[in-house]
């Protein structure tokens, strides 16, 4: 009967392993450099987000005034970032409405709010440097990470056009943009460390809260285990 | 101030004080209950490390009412505004974000306490004669948890909340000849949509707490009828003191208990804050990634799969193959559907199924042990299972027609879940268990 339960050990480990051939389709993502304390690289990705991001996609539970938190000051986030006569108060919505967007672009783009919560910061940081020119789709535009998407590649200008080697399946710069590769990865790292933040502006405060909860917990964990040992010293 | 102000004062206190009480207790049994549920409730001495999730249950029971009823202040139950409602409440709401975490947090924190709760009623017996009662009350509130996990989980109106409920509400349609009229009639429409959320979130908010709330009263009640159980699986109120009636290893819940769930519930406490600060998703585990995509009911998510706590049942729902047809009956899902309310009801029937002589796994002999054994592999295997989809291992050759490898393995786990309660009157019986003894092994 020992042999069984062995058995059993046996079959278990081999169930919990992660297997190599699983999933192997997925592409390879890149790591987002993440850092929501960054106070100055949240501030060029919000530029970022609200120049280029904010015309399609809204970001509709994010107020432009949340942004007093990451230091920016009302003046500069009325100067720099509102153009349209928001309040500071406001969300950042768009004008676009669904319907014609669906009809526009084949599928409304959706609100970024929460995409790094829905999709991880690293697919957002690897998607955004992964669009490539493809003349058979109606925009001219296909990504790698994301086949067939509906939306053309907003940046561009900055980073410029990449072909896909359809063998080796990487990605070539073929024709320079107005930035060189590594400031355009920086570009898209504060995009996405901006979108990181958004997706859960009280992170920061949630973790930085959770040491003293913890310590408090741990006096009141000694003050708890000397309370029960006094009392039940008499107990044998 | 002399002292003898002091105590006159504190003389005065407690006099009114008694005065107040003895006004109460002529009206109302407050002084008799203290007693009968407290202070004079004799439990037994030895309770280890497994007894400590029945008061945390009820702990975290008051932490879900508590911080839904602040969540349903903010929240919004309307397919249009639910999803940002949640984003409201997480952003803009003050410690909104701490009150919703609390909440997801604890809806798995009460299953992973409700598991060892029941775990520990398995090793040790405790459904055994005369605690049937309890254990069947204890199944009608896992039940009911379950049903109110399920409803809760609609309500943030996201990808998984809406393809989720979808799924469950399908299996109804699966039942033989009323089946499809069901599923509509609980969802309200012909697909999941806004008057699903509406009354998902009464059954949700009022109807099944209220249940859920009568049937722990009932749980406890019987429990402090009959006494508690223990590690040795002894009745303790067979060796009474002759001259005070008080059960030999029995001490007085409070203050004994109180002081030591107060440890227990610290230490929980250290575990439920770690996750609310530091990883509320639990790796997508407690918040799945998808449902931060507001529900769409044109695009099926590629892969559902339900909260972890319901992977066990959810994996022997998709191991059981369907009935493939016969003559005018018509294909159907069924057999996985019974399958799956089997493998939760069956828990109400091991008071019945369990002939061994003994309560404890401490006195059990070493066939009872592999199959709980078994079970529990079973249980981890079809949980993990259920989480992922079925292909996740590859394909078999041609020699098994190419099954699925998760597949077959959920099949034989499915199989052995089943057989620890089918076979459990025969083991249970052949088993070669160990004396018991008259009193109590020590305290821990």
């Amino acid at each position: 009967m020992k042999k069984t339960f062995l058995l059993l050990a046996a079959i278990s480990s081999f169930a919990l392993t992660p297997f190599a051939w699983a999933n192997e389709s997925e592409v390879a993502l890149d790591k987002a450099p993440i850092d929501v304390s960054n106070h100055e690289s949240l501030q060029r990705g919000a530029r970022t987000f609200v120049n280029y991001c904010l015309n399609c996609h809204s970001a509709n539970y994010m107020r432009y005034n949340r942004l007093l938190e990451i230091g920016l000051t009302e003046k500069q986030i009325k100067d720099n970032l509102l153009f349209a006569g928001e309040k500071v108060g406001d969300q950042m919505k768009v004008a676009m409405n669904k319907a014609d967007a669906k009809k526009w672009f084949g599928a409304a783009p959706p609100d970024l709010s929460v995409e790094v919560r829905a999709r991880g910061a690293d697919w957002v940081y690897s998607y955004m440097r992964s669009f490539y020119r493809d003349n058979t789709r109606p925009t001219g535009w296909n990504n790698t990470v994301y086949d067939k998407v509906a939306m053309p590649h907003v940046l561009y200008e900055l980073q410029g056009e990449q072909e896909l080697n359809h063998e080796t399946h990487k990605l070539t710069l073929v024709k320079p943009g107005k930035l060189s590769v590594t400031e355009y990865d920086n570009l898209v790292g504060d995009l996405t460390n901006f979108l990181a933040y958004m997706s859960e502006p009280a992170k920061q405060q949630r973790n930085h809260l959770g040491w003293f909860v913890l310590l408090f917990l741990g006096v009141l964990l000694v003050l708890t285990y000397k309370l029960k040992k006094a009392y039940w010293k008499d107990i044998h | 101030m002399t002292d003898n102000n002091k105590t006159g004062l504190a003389d005065k206190l407690s006099k009114g004080l008694n005065g107040g009480i003895a006004w109460v207790d002529d009206r109302f049994p407050l002084t008799s209950n203290i007693k009968a549920h407290l202070t004079e409730y004799y439990a037994p001495k030895n309770f280890n490390f497994w007894y400590f999730f029945g008061s945390l249950a009820l702990l975290v029971l008051v932490l879900q009412i508590l911080t839904g009823i602040f969540l349903t202040m903010h929240y919004k139950p309307d397919a249009e505004l639910a999803f940002g409602s949640v984003e409201y409440i997480m952003r803009d709401v003050p410690w909104g974000w701490l009150i919703r975490y609390m909440h997801s947090t604890g809806a798995s924190m009460f299953f992973v306490v409700v598991y060892l709760h029941m775990f520990r009623g398995v090793i040790y017996g405790s459904y055994r004669n005369p605690r049937e009662l309890i254990w069947l009350f204890g199944v009608a509130i896992f039940l009911c948890l379950m049903g109110e996990a399920f409803f809760g989980y609609l309500l943030p109106w996201g990808q998984m909340s809406y393809w989720g409920a979808q799924v469950i509400v399908n299996l109804f349609s699966a039942i033989p000849f009323i089946g499809p009229d069901v599923s509509e009639w609980l969802r309200g429409d012909y697909l999941v949509s806004d008057a699903t959320l509406n009354r998902f979130f009464a059954f949700h908010v009022i109807a099944l707490p209220m249940v859920l709330l009568g049937l722990v009263a009932a749980h406890l009640i019987a429990l402090h009828e009959v006494g508690s159980n223990n590690p040795d699986g002894i009745e303790i109120k067979k060796q009474k003191d002759p001259v005070t009636g008080i059960p030999l290893d029995g001490i007085a819940f409070h203050p004994y208990y109180t002081v030591k769930d107060l440890v227990g519930v610290t230490v929980f406490l250290i575990v439920f804050s770690a996750i609310i600060f530091f990883s509320p998703e639990m790796g997508g585990y407690f918040l799945e990634a998808n449902n931060f995509v507001p529900a769409d009911p044109f695009k099926t998510p590629a892969h559902i799969a339900p909260v972890w706590y319901f992977t066990p049942y959810y994996s022997i729902l998709r191991a059981v193959p369907p009935f493939p047809g016969l003559g005018f009956i018509p294909p159907s899902q069924f057999p996985g559907v019974v399958a799956m309310g089997v493998s939760v009801a069956i828990f109400a029937l091991l008071p019945w199924l369990d002939k061994s002589p003994v309560k404890s796994i401490r006195y059990r002999g070493t066939l009872y042990k592999k199959w709980l054994a078994a079970f529990v592999v079973s249980f981890f295997i079809l949980g993990y299972l259920g989480t992922v989809p079925s292909n996740v291992w590859g394909q078999f050759g041609s020699w098994l027609g190419n099954a699925d490898r998760a597949t077959v393995v959920a099949r034989i786990f499915t199989v052995v879940y089943f057989l620890f309660f089918i076979l459990m009157p025969w083991y249970t019986k052949k088993d070669k268990t160990l004396p018991v003894p008259e009193r109590l092994t020590g305290t821990e």
